[in-house]
C-alpha cells in the first residue's frame, strides 16, 4: 500500500478555484444589466431550447454560465425552494437574498466537500420597486456572493467586459440602449474581431417593474430585432395591458391576466 | 433551505436538487408530506362541521367558457360567510371553481396555481389543457381520504385550449373522475336548479355578453330554491364571481357589469318569479 502524497490545503483549494475557472472561461458570457425600467438579461445563446436566463418567481430570475447540467439542477432547485416558501408562507416572502445565500451554501458545500466543485457561476436578480431597490446577487464557484450594482457579466472574458460595461453603463438607461451596449460588449471577440451577433444568437429576457405579479418576460423574435435596432423608436417593451399576443405561451411574452387569487393565496 | 430537523447549515437538501419530476405536488409529498392536505393523518371515524361552498356554473360560448359562482359559505343553518370567492384563475388560460369543504378546497386551488406556475417555470411551457385537468383529478384523488370523512371537494375546470382554439369544461367526481362536459355544467348543492336553468337558456354560438348574463340567472334560479346558495345581495352589494376565459386569457367580469346583470334579472322577475318567458 502506497502513502499519498501530502498536499497542503492551499494547493488542494487553488487547484480547484483554477480548475472550476477555467471551466467557466470556456464559456459564452451572459450580462445581467440595470435599466430604467427593470433588469436585462442577454446571454450569447444559439440554443432556443437550453435556456441560461430562467424566471424563478414573481420578482426573482436566474442567469448563468458554465456547465449545463450543473447550473440547470441548481435553476430546478431554485424554483422548487421558491414555491415551496411562498406556498407555505406568502409570495412576498420569497426574496432573492435568502435564494443567494442557499445558493451560496450550497455552491461552498460542493465546492470543499464533493471530489469536484461546480464550474458554474449565476446571478439571482430580484427587481424592486425603483431602481434603487433592484437587488443583483452574483454567486461564483466557491460559494462567494456579491452584491453588485447595475451590472455583471459573467463567463469567458468577464474582465474586459465589466470595464467596457462600467465606463459606458450609467443609472436610467433605455432597455434599448442597454441591451445595444450588452450586444457590443458581447460582440467584441478576444482578439479584437467583431462577431456581429443578431437576434437569433441571443437570449433575452427581462424583469419589468410595471409588470403585476410575475414580471419575468423573454423578449424573442421581431420585439427584439426592433429593439437591437440602431435608430429604433422602440425603447421598451410593450406595457403590460399592450403587450398581450392572443393565443401566445407566456413564454414568448405574453401579459398574464389578472388571476384570481384564493384568501391567502397568491397576491400581487 | 434545510428540513426543521436537520441541523445542517442552510444549504439545499438532495431533495432539491435531484432531477426529476417537474410537479410541485410530487416534490412537496415527498419532502415535506404535511404540507398537502392527502398527507395529513386524520382521527378515524371522527366528522366535524366546517364551512361549504355551494354553486358552480359553467358554460362554453363562442370564444370561450364562462364560469360563475354565488358568494355564500354554509355550516348548517348557519350562513358561514357572504363574500367568499369560489372561482378562481388556476393559470393565465384556465379557471377552476370550487364546491365543497371550503377551507380544503380553498388550499387544493393555491395548491393547484403553484402546481401549474412550477410546471411552467421549470418545462419553460405551458402544460396541456387536457394535462391540466388530469393534474386536478389526481389531487382530488389524493383528498379521497378526507373526502370520506365529509371533508369533500368537487372541482369545475375550465380553461381555453390553445391547440383547438376552444373553451372546455371538466367536471369531476369525489373520487377523482374527470369528464369533458358538453355546453354546460353545474355543480354544488344549487346544481340541480341551475341545471334546469341552463338548459332552457343555453344554446350553441352564444357571446360573451349573453353566456355572462345566462350564467348570472342561473345562479339567480339556483338561490331561488337552495337555501345554502346566496343570490345577488342588493343591499350590500354583492354580486356573484363571474369570470371569462377566451383566447386573451382569463378575466374577471367588473362589478359595474355584474350589478346591471343583476339589476335587469331582477326586474324582469317582477311578477314573473319563475322567469317564464
Amino acid at each position: 500500500m502506497s502513502m499519498p502524497f501530502y498536499v497542503p490545503p492551499e494547493q488542494v483549494m487553488k487547484d480547484r478555484a483554477d480548475f472550476a475557472r477555467k471551466g467557466i472561461a470556456r464559456g459564452r458570457s451572459v450580462i445581467v444589466i440595470g435599466y430604467d425600467r427593470g433588469i436585462a438579461f442577454v446571454a450569447e445563446n444559439p440554443s432556443r431550447a437550453l435556456h441560461k436566463v430562467s424566471e424563478i418567481y414573481d420578482r426573482i430570475a436566474f442567469a448563468a454560465v458554465g456547465r449545463y447540467n450543473e447550473f440547470e439542477s441548481l435553476r430546478v432547485a431554485g424554483i422548487r425552494y421558491a414555491d415551496l416558501r411562498g406556498y407555505s408562507y406568502d409570495r412576498t416572502d420569497v426574496t432573492a437574498r435568502a435564494l443567494a445565500n442557499t445558493y451560496a451554501q450550497t455552491l461552498g458545500a460542493v465546492f470543499t466537500q464533493e471530489s469536484k466543485p461546480f464550474e458554474i457561476e449565476i446571478v439571482v436578480a430580484e427587481v424592486g420597486a425603483d431602481s434603487d431597490a433592484d437587488q443583483i446577487f452574483r454567486l461564483t464557484y466557491d460559494g462567494s456572493v456579491a452584491d453588485e450594482q447595475g451590472f455583471v457579466a459573467m463567463g469567458g472574458a468577464s474582465d474586459a467586459a465589466e470595464e467596457r460595461l462600467g465606463t459606458a453603463w450609467r443609472p436610467g438607461m433605455t432597455l434599448s440602449e442597454v441591451l445595444r451596449l450588452a450586444v457590443d460588449v458581447l460582440d467584441a471577440g478576444d482578439n479584437g474581431e467583431r462577431r456581429a451577433l443578431d437576434a437569433a444568437q441571443l437570449e433575452v429576457a427581462v424583469l419589468d417593474r410595471d409588470r403585476p405579479r410575475r414580471s419575468f418576460r423573454r423578449v424573442v423574435g421581431p420585439l427584439l430585432t426592433r429593439l437591437l435596432g440602431e435608430r429604433s423608436e422602440v425603447t421598451d417593451v410593450p406595457a403590460p395591458a399592450l403587450g398581450a399576443e392572443p393565443g401566445s405561451q407566456p413564454d414568448a411574452g405574453t401579459d398574464g391576466a389578472v388571476p384570481g387569487t384564493p384568501p391567502g393565496g397568491p397576491s400581487s | 433551505m434545510t428540513h426543521p430537523a436537520s441541523g445542517r447549515p442552510r444549504r439545499l437538501d438532495d431533495a432539491f436538487l435531484t432531477a426529476g419530476s417537474s410537479s410541485f405536488t410530487e416534490f412537496v409529498s415527498a419532502y415535506r408530506p404535511e404540507l398537502l392536505p392527502a398527507g395529513r393523518r386524520l382521527p378515524s371515524g371522527a366528522s366535524i362541521e366546517a364551512p361549504h361552498g355551494t354553486t358552480i356554473v359553467s358554460l362554453l360560448f363562442q370564444d370561450g367558457v364562462v364560469m360563475a359562482g354565488d358568494r355564500r359559505a354554509t355550516m348548517g343553518n348557519v350562513i358561514a360567510n357572504r363574500d367568499m370567492e369560489k372561482v378562481f384563475a388556476a393559470d393565465d388560460y384556465s379557471l377552476i371553481g370550487i364546491a365543497g369543504t371550503a377551507g380544503i378546497a380553498i388550499e387544493l386551488v393555491r395548491l393547484y396555481q403553484v402546481e401549474l406556475e412550477h410546471y411552467e417555470k421549470i418545462e419553460g411551457a405551458i402544460m396541456s389543457l387536457e394535462g391540466k385537468a388530469n393534474r386536478l383529478a389526481s389531487m382530488i384523488r389524493g383528498n379521497l381520504a378526507l373526502a370520506m370523512q365529509g371533508l369533500t371537494v368537487v372541482p369545475t375546470y375550465a380553461g381555453f385550449d390553445l391547440e383547438t382554439a376552444t373553451g372546455r369544461i371538466y367536471s369531476y367526481d369525489v373520487t377523482g373522475g374527470c369528464y369533458q362536459e358538453n355546453g354546460h355544467h353545474s355543480s354544488g348543492s344549487g346544481s340541480v336548479f341551475a341545471r334546469g336553468a341552463l338548459k332552457k337558456l343555453w344554446r350553441p354560438g352564444l357571446d360573451e355578453q349573453q353566456a355572462v348574463a345566462i350564467a348570472v340567472e342561473a345562479l339567480y334560479d339556483a338561490a331561488d330554491d337552495d337555501s345554502a346558495t346566496g343570490g345577488p345581495d342588493l343591499g350590500r352589494q354583492i354580486w356573484p364571481t363571474v369570470a371569462v376565459v377566451d383566447h386573451f386569457g382569463a378575466k374577471f367580469v367588473g362589478q359595474d357589469v355584474l350589478e346591471d346583470h343583476v339589476q335587469r334579472i331582477v326586474a324582469a322577475r317582477r311578477d314573473n318569479p319563475g322567469g317564464a318567458r
